[in-house]
């Protein structure tokens, strides 16, 4: 048991990076490209962490304090999230709510270290990241509130340890639907296509990418990092949902979780790869697409 | 009208003494009466002499292939702005302004075009000390009021591995009231550098003029020297030429589709289109051992020839550059989410563009049957006909779809060439050139027109020498493209355009 929990936390700490080599991985064979190695996002933040900093004379602390808690809150919210069958390290009766606002909190602060710099497009930036967070963060409380519906608890490791074959048998619907407007939501949170392009660096188009132009050095990696883990987490989240495979084996539960995480970095790989980036006017019509999706796996529950 | 205007031929040559000389108004009076007719400002420059300054007015005629071209004296430091009744004249006057140092009474936006003093050291325009240089980059901008607007300033110094140059955006949150491009931080004097020419480098800083378009500056220049010493070049030497004008044209179109939809985070064909690229690039290494063409063409002629077996694997080359690149282009038609960002974006209408004189690819999407190659025939392209690829929308994707098609036209056309290439010499030398005439050469490069103007004195030296980048045209086009638009667009309509920097400053 200790050595599960020693796990946990190691992949948890770990893994996240991997999933944008396996992603970078796949778009390059998409592009007929060999791409870069799978390990490359670690080299990055290794060198990211070697690296000194250049802060501006016009910032202020909340600068320097973005990307820390940021990236703290974002492991706090790591920590309340079941990894396939094996329960959140910590968990307690409404933790669902902590974990929400703890991305707001995340979000806050990334935003507030980006108004601090003063740049208009970082300021522009930030519009748009909180503009579309409030049409993704009701899509994620219809999810929340609908597993809580269905587990009748408000805690996240039985909310997302209940979702099993036989639950998809006798609620397939409010499932599919759940899983559909998680993906759009997770797609959102971590700015892939179609909603920003992590690739592009045209300061005029980026969302996410836009914000932390100012950072560099260690501060980036952080950040860097903090994207990776927060993919991680709601990859987490959707694997439970999409792929309650639960063997009750220890090491088998285990794989099969690296496994089906490996397996959702390929399809967002995929994604990414056959489609372009929306418009940024047409974004919040499919936010809003997958808030009415939630809320319909909602009413299919309580009615 | 025939006594103001003289009518003139692409490429030929014609003595200073011929071209009539008329008064201020009668000149003025003819540029509005032939513009509004259809004719277009090809180039307007003004070359100050003692107290004087010539100016001079190049139009083009829109159907029966003639060149118009007349000139006036003015002889104070201030003359007429049409700017208001004839938009693209505008910012032909401001370089005159900025060189010769007359005012233009009545310009809606009068401001210098580069941060360079006049040349012949007299007296600024704008009035600026003589004794402070000028400040690069400073500069009033337009400027709309109010709480809710913001002013977004990009540049000169760039994200990307591109030139510089710097856009003020006045924005309402995401949408774009007013786009301002303001350039000439590549000035390198071009054209004070042929002053007395042509030199032994001449050809060499010509085909630096933009580096992307080195067959087109190139030719250009070619055919300058060409129609001054009345040489001929060689049937082989005028094939070869339109080639080589056509793999540049691929070669930057290609590269512009995939750098599209790279901008839409589209991967495949952005990819694909990256490395096709290069294969049209190599194409012209393998004609002449430099990517972009540098060192083929000279006066007479071209530098090197092709035999039997180069033909041969240029075709083949070409074979599968059009199997790949149907392949990589065909996927963005054909997926939806790329068309619904492509569709409607940047739209700039028919009638803008024919008030902005906008040329190239940008006009063709709008519908203007503009091209030099049909319009003007020069070299190979009076023997060969290249048909024009036209849109009707005017937007990225009219403007993608026209590239789309030139690429194949133009596939077509170096195949055709390559099939029957003359036999024989590739080069003759050049006569001397002849004093005391003007000559106006115009090429289609895959931008748009590119204008040479020259004039020579007794000596058969360049006396002066005017060049009209197809950018200088086209700038315009691109900040009208962006009204109302969303400012998220920019990067997408900008890459639409694909405008040169140093094409513009020169």
């Amino acid at each position: 048991m200790m050595m599960s929990i020693l796990f946990h936390i190691l992949l948890l700490l770990l893994m996240p990076p991997l999933l944008l080599g396996v992603i970078n991985k796949t778009k390059a064979a998409f592009a007929g490209r060999l791409g870069a190695p799978y390990f490359q996002p670690y080299y990055d933040l290794a060198k990211l962490f070697r690296k000194g900093s250049v802060f501006s004379s016009t910032t202020t602390w909340i600068f320097r304090a973005g990307p820390v808690v940021t990236l703290a809150a974002t492991l706090v919210a790591a920590l309340l999230v079941p990894l396939g069958n094996h329960p959140a390290i910590i968990s307690f009766n409404g933790d669902m709510i902590l974990f929400a606002y703890l991305f707001g909190l995340a979000r806050f602060f990334t935003t507030s270290a980006a108004l601090d710099t003063g740049s208009p497009f970082e300021g522009m930036g930030a519009a748009r990241e909180v503009t579309f967070a409030c049409l993704v963060e009701p899509t994620l409380f219809f999810i929340l509130i609908t597993l809580a519906r269905m587990s009748k608890s408000l805690s996240l490791t039985p909310m997302l340890i209940y979702p099993s074959p036989a639950v998809w048998q006798d609620a397939g619907a409010a499932m599919l639907l759940l899983v559909g407007a998680l993906f759009v939501a997770l797609l959102a949170e971590n700015c892939r296509i179609p909603f920003d392009d992590p690739n592009t660096h045209l300061e005029l188009t980026m969302i996410h990418e836009v914000m932390v132009l100012d950072h560099s050095g260690p501060a980036f990696g952080l950040i860097l990092y903090g994207a990776a883990l927060k993919l991680f987490v709601l990859g987490a989240v959707f694997v439970n949902l999409a792929l309650p495979f639960k063997s009750g084996n220890l090491l088998i539960d285990w794989i099969a979780f690296v496994a089906a995480m490996l397996l959702l970095a390929v399809l967002i790989g995929v994604v990414e790869s056959v489609m372009a980036r929306l418009r940024l006017i047409r974004i919040p019509q499919l936010l809003v697409a997958a808030t009415i999706l939630s809320a319909f796996a909602m009413l299919l529950i309580v009615r | 009208m025939n006594d103001t205007l003289r009518l003139i031929y692409n490429g030929r040559a014609i003595a200073c003494a011929d071209i009539p000389c008329c008064d201020q108004d009668r000149f003025l009076q003819t540029i509005l009466a032939m513009t509004g007719r259809g004719w277009r400002v090809s180039s307007y420059c003004g070359f100050p002499a003692g107290e004087t300054t010539t100016l001079y007015c190049l139009l083009a005629s829109p159907a029966d292939g003639v060149l118009g071209i007349m000139q006036t004296v003015c002889s104070g430091t201030e003359f007429p702005s049409l700017a208001v009744q004839c938009p693209q004249l505008q910012l032909f006057e401001r370089e005159i302004a900025e060189q010769c140092g007359i005012r233009f009474i009545g310009h809606p936006w009068f401001k210098p075009v580069r941060f360079v003093r006049s040349a012949v050291g007299r007296q600024d325009a704008w009035g600026r000390p003589d004794d402070q240089p000028i400040q690069v980059g400073v500069m009033d901008y337009y400027r709309v009021e109010g709480e809710e607007i913001h002013e977004v300033a990009v540049g000169p110094v760039h994200a990307g591995v591109i030139e510089p140059g710097h856009f003020r955006f006045q924005c309402h949150g995401e949408q774009v009231f007013h786009l301002e491009i303001s350039l000439g931080y590549q000035h390198r004097g071009i054209e004070q550098l042929l002053m007395g020419g042509p030199h032994p480098q001449t050809l060499r800083q010509m085909e630096a003029i933009a580096g992307d378009t080195s067959i087109g500056h190139g030719q250009a220049y070619c055919m300058v020297v060409e129609s001054l010493s009345k040489t001929r070049p060689p049937a082989a030497a005028e094939a070869l030429r339109g080639v080589a004008l056509e793999l540049e044209r691929l070669a930057n179109h290609t590269g512009d589709l995939g750098a599209i939809a790279g901008d839409v985070g589209y991967l495949p064909t952005a990819s694909f289109c990256g490395r096709i690229r290069g294969d049209f690039l190599n194409m012209s290494a393998f004609i002449c051992g430099s990517r972009f063409g540098r060192g083929l063409l000279k006066p007479g002629g071209t530098v090197f020839g092709l035999d039997q077996a180069q033909r041969e694997e240029l075709q083949n080359r070409l074979a599968t550059g059009r199997a790949e690149l149907t392949s990589a282009i065909e996927l963005l038609w054909n997926t939806p989410s790329v068309m619904s960002r492509l569709e409607g974006t940047g739209a700039v209408s028919a009638e803008s563009a024919l008030e902005m004189g906008l040329v190239g690819p940008a006009a063709r999407a709008c519908s203007l049957k503009r091209d030099v190659r049909s319009d003007y025939p020069f070299g190979i392209y009076r023997m060969a006909q290249v048909p024009i690829a036209t849109a009707h929308h005017g937007d990225v994707c009219s403007r993608s779809m026209v590239r789309w098609e030139e690429c194949q036209k133009s596939l077509d056309f170096c195949v055709e060439q390559l099939r029957q290439l003359p036999s024989g010499s590739h080069a003759v030398e050049p006569k001397p050139l002849l004093g005391d005439h003007l000559t106006v050469a115009l090429t289609e490069g895959w931008r748009g027109e590119i204008c040479h103007l020259a004039i020579t004195g007794p000596d058969g030296r360049f006396k002066q020498y005017k060049i009209c980048d197809p950018s200088f045209h086209n700038w315009q086009g691109l900040a009208m493209a962006l009204r109302n638009e969303q400012i998220s667009d920019f990067p997408l309509c900008n890459k639409s355009f694909n405008l040169s920097y140093c094409g513009f400053d020169l």
